[in-house]
């Protein structure tokens, strides 16, 4: 008679066998090509899947453990800052401007990078990329239920935060963020991987989060850190998931490599664009600021990045082509976007505002070779058209690139006053950009990008038809409440009103 | 070079003049005046005088710029497309060769308020 022995638990390495390569199988009743049909198209040779590493050997069992903890950890936290007015901890209310741009463009990004890698964690034919890539398409949207979680908190007493799905799909400045993940999602599955695993998850997100958490955590905002907090382990599995791809890619085939160097070149730009912003949260809209641009691309960019490139020198590759381009604007964008952001304030779904002395102190220590040659006057200008009783508004609307949707605010890149003007004529249509970066992008695939939806030239067809207050019913902007210079702010003067409730006697 | 896909692919571009109700999309600029993020977007029917556009909406956008009153219109050095222009300000947009999407640029040597000194 046999006995019955109780079965041992796995090993950690049986485990993850088990329960990541175990579930693939060989198919029989149909073809692999039919099964993956999106896998060959662009070019890249595969010959072994399992020669995929997971670096992390995470198995659903364990992932859906840890998530669910700090999951609990996050909602706790949130619910006490919503119980103790954790609003009022603020430096200012000014930093929420930096988190209305959050909600409204990088939120939904999360959303629409969880959809990418739900996308390829079905077409690739591997089951560690697929196993990989799913866990990656849940954090991404719990990324994006999280954040809109935490900032719902700010909905309740602050401007701006109430209609940010509209937003996402049409006001002016989100469809820089919305168009590069369209333009990732509607490539195959090996460039999305190279766009958002690989460009935007490790070359370039220690640009967007590092500076944007430590942002939260220098100017009180603790629901913000506790999501970051809350995100952390993930973005490094996704970061180690980039890196990991590019290396499996290239590794396969030499044939891999020009077609990646390209991706490189198109997504380190795309991205570097998308980032713009970023650099005028850090420079302007953080009351309590955390370091400058410039000193974090010196860090992030110049150091990790000239250290990662370094490092994939061995397969051939070499730093973006325009990473030089990108260092030579880096004493200018913040600026160029902030102008922009105050002219253009009327449009906008969160506040702008004029620097006041302190910070243009700030500024021209942090930019000694650019702020009081090229953008103090101009602010000091600005500032007395205010004072004066003519606030500087700027009706004419802007020129946006085709390419990456912003308007064209830079300069030349050797000339920093005078406007990068760059256009081609593509089927006897012309198309304008802000770079040569941006053209190299569109000239490669012209197709593609003739169809991009500007909102600026948008707003003179159907349905706004050129019509300023029904476009901004149209984007769910509430006119003198959402928008407009911060100092006339209904978000100004609550928040002083209830600090001052909560911290004197009056 | 077309896009990489599994078929032949074509696509309409969104900003067509037709969809515009019979107007044109003008683009213009100030050389060297960057008070101003970025250039204009105009929206205008074809057959509006050049004049017309100069003394409409590109004035009245220009004025926020300290130099905007010292403009002489007469003496402006105008770019079409980054190459050097002559416009006749009686003529129509169309008639001067203003097409759909245009890039006008204008030089005023000699007034630079906000420029950096050289």
């Amino acid at each position: 008679m046999d006995m019955k022995v109780a079965k041992k638990k796995l090993g950690l390495k049986e485990k993850y066998r088990t329960m990541t390569r175990d579930l693939g199988w060989e198919p029989s009743y149909h073809s692999k090509e039919a099964l993956f049909p999106y896998v060959g198209y662009e070019g890249i040779k595969i010959h072994d899947w399992d020669k995929w590493e997971d670096p992390f050997r995470l198995t659903m069992d364990a992932y859906w453990k840890y998530q669910a903890e700090k999951e609990r950890k996050f909602y706790a936290i949130i619910d006490a800052h919503a119980q103790n007015n954790g609003h009022l901890n603020l430096t200012d209310a000014r930093y929420l401007s930096a988190l209305k741009i959050f909600l409204q463009a990088i939120s939904p990004a999360e959303y629409a990078a969880h959809r990418g890698f739900a996308r390829v964690g079905r077409e690739f034919p591997g089951v560690g990329p697929q196993v990989a890539c799913q866990m990656q398409a849940i954090d991404e949207i719990r990324h994006a239920q999280t954040q809109i979680h935490a900032m719902s908190n700010y909905n309740r007493y602050y401007n701006g935060f109430h209609a940010f799905a509209d937003q996402r799909d049409r006001i002016w400045y989100t469809s820089v963020a919305r168009s590069f993940f369209d333009d990732s999602m509607s490539a195959g599955p090996f460039e999305f991987m190279i766009a958002i695993g690989f460009s935007f998850e490790y070359v370039l997100t220690n640009l967007l989060f590092v500076p944007f958490m430590s942002g939260a955590a220098y100017n009180g905002d603790m629901a913000t850190v506790t999501f970051g907090f809350s995100a952390q382990s993930d973005e490094a599995r996704h970061m180690t998931l980039g890196l990991e791809v590019i290396k499996f890619i290239l590794e396969q085939d030499p044939d891999n490599l020009p077609i990646v160097q390209a991706w490189i070149d198109k997504w380190f730009w795309r991205g570097f664009r998308v980032l713009g912003l970023v650099s005028t949260m850090m420079d302007y809209m953080l009351p309590k600021r955390v370091m400058s641009w410039r000193e974090a691309w010196e860090i992030y960019g110049v150091e990790n990045g000239g250290a990662l490139f370094k490092d994939l020198a061995r397969y051939g590759i070499k730093p973006p082509k325009d990473w030089d381009a990108a260092a030579k604007s880096i004493d200018h964008m913040s600026h160029q976007f902030m102008l922009g952001l105050y002219q253009w304030s009327f449009g906008t779904a969160f506040h702008a505002w004029i620097p006041s002395d302190d910070d243009m102190r700030w500024l021209s220590a942090k930019y000694p070779d650019s702020f009081d040659t090229y953008y103090r006057p101009r602010w000091e200008h600005i500032k007395k058209m205010a004072a004066a009783g003519t606030p500087f508004k700027n009706y004419g609307l802007a020129k946006l690139c085709q390419t990456c949707q912003l308007p064209c605010v830079f300069t030349e890149p050797d000339d920093p006053t005078l406007t990068c003007h760059r256009e081609t004529v593509y089927k006897e249509h012309k198309y304008h950009f802000c770079s040569d970066g941006c053209q190299h992008v569109f000239e490669n695939e012209p197709e593609k990008y003739i169809q991009a939806w500007l909102p600026m030239p948008q707003l003179f067809q159907d349905p706004v038809n050129g019509d300023l207050g029904e476009w901004m019913k149209w984007v769910s902007l509430l006119d003198g409440k959402d928008n407009g210079d911060y100092a006339s702010s209904e978000d100004k003067q609550n928040f002083e009103a209830w600090r001052g409730l909560a911290t004197t006697n009056q | 070079m077309p896009v990489v896909a599994i078929k032949e692919y074509t696509a309409t571009p969104r900003d067509r003049v037709e969809n515009f109700n019979g107007k044109q999309i003008v683009y213009a600029s100030w050389d060297r005046h960057l008070l101003f993020a970025a250039p204009f977007l105009l929206c205008l029917p074809p057959e509006t005088p050049f004049g017309e556009l100069v003394k409409g909406p590109l004035s009245m956008l220009v004025q926020p710029d300290p130099d905007a009153a010292a403009i002489d219109w007469t003496a402006v050095e105008w770019l079409k497309s980054n190459q050097p222009w002559t416009p006749d300000f009686n003529a129509s947009l169309a008639a001067n060769g203003i097409g759909h999407k245009d890039q006008l640029r204008f030089r005023t040597p000699g007034l630079n308020s906000l420029a950096p000194a050289a």
